[in-house]
């Protein structure tokens, strides 16, 4: 079963653009005679993620463009080369080169490879400091050339005969099913074959027939839902100019006017010519249609700024707190005197448990929407190192903020890249320490508290404390041998730090951690690095759910009310006195349906004066977290309650035992726990193999 | 009438700028002033939820308006006067570099306008503060203000009230 990449698509363009955007503004701003470090950072911080996006859905022609970029602006960015104003203009015209090869891959229209070629051709001439070689002339006739095709102009498609054309874009299918669909389809006009850049096929059909029938067609061997057809609208020729404006919403000049026969294949890849790569040779397909098709697709959601669904979910967190405020307060109201105003109050609170859910639904999206872009990645990574990586995935159900789950794909991307590339060792290096030949990557997701937490493992080599201490000393930072591991490991996520001897279009560069730590820095997460020679590294990602809603268990020790997340609760009793048995030094034991559980009294933890010391007379709840139980001593349980979780850091610190804080309906506050850090605490011991 | 034969040139945070305002409250019996600008508002105090092994100065956390923010007792911080919570009782709530703070102090007197020519380098000894915490000592008329760097102050690791970020 292969996965429909093409639901990332839309995310890959949205990001790149905005990046592209980014990049042209920086670089319309920098000043040439002395250029500003962070600017030089943030353009090529921008290109190295564009780069890693298209890598990761296989454009390879924008990852090869990107990579070259990267390369001269990581020259500049390290003072091995003045910026000149030559490089500025190179920079813009491969942003506008970028953006056609977006536009490419997005709308299926046309590239023009020459202009790519000299691109590249030029990107590598300057970062080989052959600046002096370009004609003086020739950099403004390049730009002029190149930039022009990048805007598609929409052609007149139609045949005069009032025909439709059709492009018919093919998912990845065996050539016996393509050959099949050419032969069906040729029986309703005359159709054309070609290969896209990622190896799929595309058809260009031009008959008289309706979508439907293509559709049905199609169907009979492939999934309707993965293609991509775009229609061109009956169009005469006489009608061009004015059509070709109003549909390119004026912003594209019709250069070649005059219907391109149909068979012509797409843009071909002209020898390099740089000077004049032709406009003339600029071939253009089923744009507008595609443009059409985008706006209808435009219609049917919003972009909405996040900063308007944050309020209208701040307003349900209070409007959620102020319902169980006015829940509590009616208990004690006679329910015959008042049976309307309950019967109102018990629609309300109905009404706001679904008013919450579809809110919070806004934003929540499954991890595997991140996910299942990376075995795809890894699979051509390893192939491309010749490793051999087993993928696993956990936790892919495991919902987190849309908002959130947008901005950790990057972050995760650099890592699985460098989990991959430096992680996990040879094949042949495996063996000989006598590991499986097959490396094992697990990218896992889940809720602790109030935090999500996401995790890269490798098993394979850790990270060199060695290594990374040397390297840091020639790079002028300040370190000493004995620093603790923790402390170096941190030391990766300097800017422009890498232990890689030798920089690949993969990894090595040192952007990615820096990169890494900013992008989760800025969604207020922690990255932690647990790391073991020989053994492998775990990278954590913690993000805060400072947005959740959660259910949860409010208990009672002494005169403090903590909440429990009903999640990890499974159950509560009383036990008998003589189900309570002392281990010499170690606590207690709690025996439950024969089944030992480690006692932890809440009341030692916190350092509470409880009401009860004695299990038997109090209540314990048994909770479960990580795969491990245990039973938590408290004095008496309050109640069940939905509860907004407030981030007690933005304020304050992190408090041990604690994962966050919520309002209760009188205005107080109450801390919720940390149940596995509760139970993590209690144990003391750490049996997970890769827990350093 | 102002002695500057000390050396004002010593003086912690003395620039030469235009007055400015400070916020006056007092600790025990002595007199304190901080940067009005950190001064988000002033509030009575009301119960606070306790943080488990916190040091015992952090009083716990407070509902302000839906953010859970800390309260500490300077009172206890610096072992100045009696602890007591009444109605008289005053939290200041600072903004610290976009993180919101109380502190619980005595009582709040006014808001007095100092020249940086009123303020004089703090002694090295002679008030429960660590010198490194205090601005200088503002004199007006027969009182004297203890200036405190209420940034530096509440950012400090001795406070603990923000984690030391990782580099």
């Amino acid at each position: 079963m292969t996965i429909d990449m093409s639901q990332f698509y839309q995310v890959f363009f949205d990001e790149a653009d905005e990046l592209l955007a980014e990049m042209e503004k920086l670089l319309l701003a920098l000043d040439v005679s002395s250029p500003d470090s962070e600017d030089l950072n943030a353009i090529f911080r921008a290109a190295h993620s564009i780069k890693g996006g298209a890598a990761t859905f296989g454009f390879t022609d924008i990852t090869e463009v990107t990579h070259m970029l990267e390369s001269l602006l990581d020259r500049i960015r390290k003072g091995e080369m003045a910026l000149t104003g030559e490089h500025v203009d190179a920079f813009l015209v491969s942003k506008d080169i970028l953006t056609m090869l977006m536009a490419g891959h997005h709308h299926a229209s046309s590239v023009d490879q020459a202009a790519v070629d000299s691109v590249c051709e030029r990107l590598r001439a300057l970062s080989q400091g052959l600046v002096a070689g370009m004609p003086a002339s020739g950099a403004p006739a390049v730009t002029g050339a190149a930039a022009e095709p990048v805007k598609p102009e929409p052609k007149p498609v139609a045949d005069a005969d009032g025909n439709f054309r059709f492009r018919i874009e093919l998912p990845d299918v065996p050539q016996r099913d393509v050959d099949a669909l050419a032969a069906e389809l040729g029986l309703l006009g005359t159709i054309s074959q070609e290969t896209l850049a990622d190896k799929r096929v595309a058809f260009t059909l031009v008959t008289s027939e309706g979508l439907d029938n293509i559709v049905a067609i199609c169907s009979f061997v492939l999934d309707p839902d993965d293609l991509r057809i775009t229609c061109d609208a009956v169009a005469s020729v006489k009608s061009d100019p004015v059509m070709d404006n109003d549909l390119g919403y004026g912003l594209f000049e019709p250069l070649n006017s005059g219907a391109v026969p149909v068979q012509d294949p797409p843009a071909p890849a002209a020898a390099p010519s740089p000077v004049q790569a032709p406009a003339t040779e600029t071939k253009n397909y089923g744009r507008r249609a595609t443009d059409k098709e985008g706006a209808s697709q435009e219609s049917s959601s919003i972009r909405v700024g996040i900063e308007k669904v944050d309020q209208l979910i701040n307003l349900v967190g209070e409007l959620v707190i102020t319902q169980a405020m006015i829940e509590q307060r009616i208990n004690s109201l006679d329910p015959i005197v008042h049976e309307r105003l309950l019967n109102g109050v018990g629609q309300l609170t109905r009404n706001t448990r679904d008013l919450q859910e579809a809110v919070m639904s806004i934003r929540m999206m499954p991890m595997d929407y991140v996910f299942s872009r990376f075995p795809r990645m890894v699979r051509d990574l390893a192939g491309k190192l010749g490793k051999k990586v087993e993928f696993v995935t956990r936790g892919a159900a495991t919902e987190l903020d849309k908002g959130l789950i947008e901005r950790i794909v990057d972050p995760l991307t650099h890592l699985v890249r460098n989990s991959v590339d430096h992680g996990i060792e040879m094949p042949d290096k495996r063996a000989a320490s006598g590991k499986n030949e097959t490396g094992k990557l697990t990218l896992s997701a889940a809720h602790q508290g109030g935090n999500i937490v996401i995790e890269v493992t490798d098993d394979g080599g850790g990270l060199d404390r060695d290594r990374i201490l040397t390297k840091a000393r020639q790079q002028g930072l300040s370190v000493s041998d004995s620093m603790p591991d923790n402390e170096v490991w941190q030391l990766i996520f300097a800017p422009g730090f890498s232990t890689a001897e030798v920089v690949t279009d993969v990894s090595g560069r040192g952007v990615g951690m820096d990169v890494v730590k900013r992008n989760i820095a800025a969604m207020g997460g922690t990255v932690e690095i647990r790391s073991m020679t020989g053994i492998g590294t775990t990278i954590s990602i913690s993000l805060p759910l400072t947005l959740a809603i959660l259910d949860g268990m409010s208990i009672k020790v002494g005169e403090e009310v903590y909440i429990l997340p009903l999640g990890y609760v499974i159950e509560s009793l009383q036990p008998a006195a003589s189900d309570v048995k002392d281990i010499a030094g170690e606590g207690q034991v709690i025996k439950i349906r024969g089944e030992y559980l480690p006692l932890i009294p809440l009341y030692q933890i916190f350092a509470i004066e409880p009401t009860y010391k004695d299990p038997s007379q109090g209540i314990v709840v048994i909770l479960e977290a990580d795969g491990k139980k245990a039973a938590l001593m408290v004095d008496s349980l309050v109640g069940q309650q939905q509860v907004v979780v407030k981030n007690l850091e933005s304020n304050f610190r992190k408090v041990a035992g604690i994962s966050g804080a919520t309002i209760l309906g009188d205005g107080g506050v109450s801390l919720i726990l940390d149940v596995s850090a509760l139970l993590r605490s209690s144990r003391q011991l750490n049996m997970d193999a890769l827990t350093f | 009438m102002i002695d500057t034969s000390h050396h004002p040139a010593d003086m912690g945070a003395g620039e030469d700028g235009p007055a400015k305002e400070y916020l006056a409250f007092t600790l025990g019996r002595e007199e304190y002033g901080i940067d009005i600008l950190r001064v988000q508002e002033l509030r009575g105090y009301e119960p606070v939820t306790r943080i488990a092994n916190a040091p015992d100065f952090i009083k716990g956390v407070v509902n302000l308006r839906g953010t859970i923010i800390p309260i500490v007792d300077l009172r206890i911080k610096f072992r100045l006067g009696e602890p007591t919570y009444d109605q008289f009782t005053v939290v200041v709530v600072l903004n610290i570099a976009g993180r919101v703070m109380g502190i619980v102090v005595d009582s709040v007197s006014d808001v007095t306008t100092l020249t940086p020519e009123q303020v004089k380098p703090a002694p090295e000894m002679g008030t429960s503060f660590d010198s490194d915490y205090l601005i200088g000592l503002g004199t007006l008329k027969e009182r004297m203000l203890i200036l405190v760097d209420i940034d530096k102050l509440m950012s400090s690791q001795e406070m603990g009230l923000i984690e030391k970020i990782a580099a």
